[in-house]
């Protein structure tokens, strides 16, 4: 049986929903010339500033594009559902973010991205503007920690990415910028949890099987398998569960600070994310870890699965004045 | 032997294009299993892109260099993905190697078969035993490669590529994904057939029905 959508043509999704953006958000973004699938930010690139362009497939929302905006990304290439845009869609928003200081590339690592971006990159490098790329790799349940390299980038990203814009914002050197996003990078940590697939508009075809009281622990955002199945479990285990991966690496001294994002991957309901909110809180306050702030709702989504992620960024002082240099973006706005 | 003009080229893109549509489901439901589920759409996408871009094309007036760098360019701009770059280097990689002939002969279509493995293996990096489209890619090309060499004709040089890749598609069951997304599976990726390698096989099938 297929699931239920309210779409109109399963293969026209993607742009059919970057019209209905661009209607909502004409104050801050923009498609580029003849480029569609480019999403522009009105007010951002410079001349002077280091560009941030991020990107990757659909069904993520807001993940890319919600974060394109002055403070944050200066453009955001839209590929189809779950798949990397290609080349052309993001040497266009390389060009528009381009203000002569160099451009970053920052998006979750997948082999497909890696590809299509490292392509633009090359094509980019021919009409002179450098690029410099940093992979974001958040997920903990990805990979084990000594091949970390290999991990994949997903709800983390908002944080990595804010840090990053920052700096851009600042007007800090490509070097700068560069090694904050790095570091924005190394001390994010997400964690997350599924109980029920997404389907493919394409397909409308659950894209996973997954028992009706069973939860998969590590569940990627494209429904690849994560580190450990079993019975559904209440919110304060499930959150202990996820937190204590995170911990276990951030391994955060008494008196440091983090920032927290509790995310829906689609169809879990904010009173549920508040839930483990709260004891993420519990959890923090008994380790003498403090919360510098906390967003949660929907911020890196799986279509409409069912489930939640926990991120934690572990701030030092540089990091958290990034959190808290403003930014205005279509879907999120922060000082 | 036989010669393949930008006609016969523009044939065997028809049929792979019906042959990966006639998959689709087949090959969703295999990376639904240890990937994103989405390979077939990704592939059917491409090929739809290409045949309707070589049905643009003035045949007559089109080299099959120029016809294989088309197929690349829409192939890669509507898909994205892995796949994307991947089919499109290894068309590039055909292009490049049928350079300047207006006919092929059956060596040219050998080289351009070993062309696109090579483009693949290069652009993806994966290696022999990855569990990767390269499992299915490279032992055809080279099983092409060697009935050439023995004399044999284009059908049957096809023919051993086509049972290459079979071999090599079903072999990697047997694999622990090392490139890619099913890579962060470790040893859970065993038992099930890679979703490249498996459109490998009915993409060489099909150049093999288009082109003899």
């Amino acid at each position: 049986m297929q699931t239920k959508k309210i779409i109109n043509d399963g293969n026209r999704t993607v742009d059919e929903m970057l019209e209905g953006i661009l209607a909502a958000h004409p104050r801050h973004l923009k498609s580029a010339e003849g480029s569609p699938r480019s999403i522009i930010a009105r007010d951002g690139p410079r001349q002077g500033k280091v560009g941030l362009v991020i990107g990757g497939g659909s069904g993520h929302e807001p993940t890319f594009l919600g974060f394109v905006g002055k403070g944050l990304a200066d453009a955001a290439a839209i590929g189809n559902v779950f798949a990397s845009p290609p080349p052309d869609p993001i040497l266009e928003c390389a060009k528009a973010a381009s203000g002569g200081a160099g451009v970053l590339f920052m998006y979750g690592n997948y082999a497909g991205d890696v590809m299509n971006f490292d392509m633009a990159a090359e094509m980019a490098a021919m009409d002179d503007i450098e690029v410099r790329t940093v992979l974001t790799i958040d997920d903990v349940a990805s990979a084990p920690r000594d091949q970390r390299q290999k991990r994949r980038g997903v709800a983390g990203n908002f944080f990595i990415f804010k840090a990053a814009g920052a700096a851009c914002d600042q007007m800090l050197s490509f070097d700068e910028c560069e090694r904050i996003a790095r570091k924005a990078n190394d001390q994010t940590f997400t964690m997350g949890v599924a109980l029920s697939p997404c389907s493919l508009p394409q397909t409308r075809r659950p894209n996973f099987e997954i028992g009706p009281d069973e939860m998969e622990i590590g569940m990627g955002i494209h429904g690849e398998p994560g580190i450990a199945r079993g019975k559904l479990k209440t919110a304060d285990e499930i959150t202990d569960e996820m937190l204590d991966k995170i911990l276990d690496e951030m391994t955060p001294a008494r008196g440091d600070k983090v920032a927290v994002l509790v995310n829906s991957l689609g169809s879990t309901p904010l009173m549920e994310l508040y839930i483990i909110n709260r004891r993420v809180k519990q959890r923090l306050d008994d380790i003498g870890v403090s919360v510098h702030a906390t967003w949660v709702g929907n911020y890196c989504t799986s279509l409409e699965m069912a489930g939640a992620s926990v991120t934690l960024m572990h701030l030092d002082g540089e990091l958290q004045a990034m959190f808290d240099h403003p930014c205005d973006c279509a879907m999120f706005r922060a000082g | 032997m036989t010669s393949i003009d930008s006609v016969g080229l523009k044939r065997m893109f028809d049929a792979i294009a019906a042959a990966i549509d006639a998959d689709k489901d087949r090959l969703c439901r295999l990376d639904g299993v240890i990937g994103d589920a989405d390979h077939g759409i990704a592939m059917a996408l491409g090929f739809t892109a290409a045949r309707d871009a070589l049905a643009q094309l003035d045949l007559a007036a089109t080299e099959p260099t120029a016809l294989l760098n088309t197929a690349a360019k829409s192939f890669l701009n509507a898909v994205g993905a892995s796949s994307g770059p991947l089919y499109a280097t290894a068309f590039m990689r055909a292009a490049a190697a049928v350079k300047g002939k207006a006919i092929l002969e059956d060596t040219d279509i050998i080289a351009m078969l070993r062309a696109m493995a090579q483009g693949i293996q290069d652009r993806g990096k994966a290696e022999l035993g990855e569990k990767t489209m390269v499992d299915a890619w490279l032992p055809a090309a080279q099983a092409a490669g060697v009935a050439q060499e023995a004399g044999k004709g284009l059908s049957e040089s096809l023919e051993a590529a086509l049972a290459a890749a079979e071999r090599g598609a079903e072999a990697t069951k047997d694999m622990i994904a090392a490139k890619g997304r099913s890579s962060r599976l470790g040893e859970r990726s065993l038992g099930h057939m890679d979703p490249g390698a498996a459109s490998a096989v009915t993409i060489i099938r099909a150049m093999r029905n288009g082109l003899v």
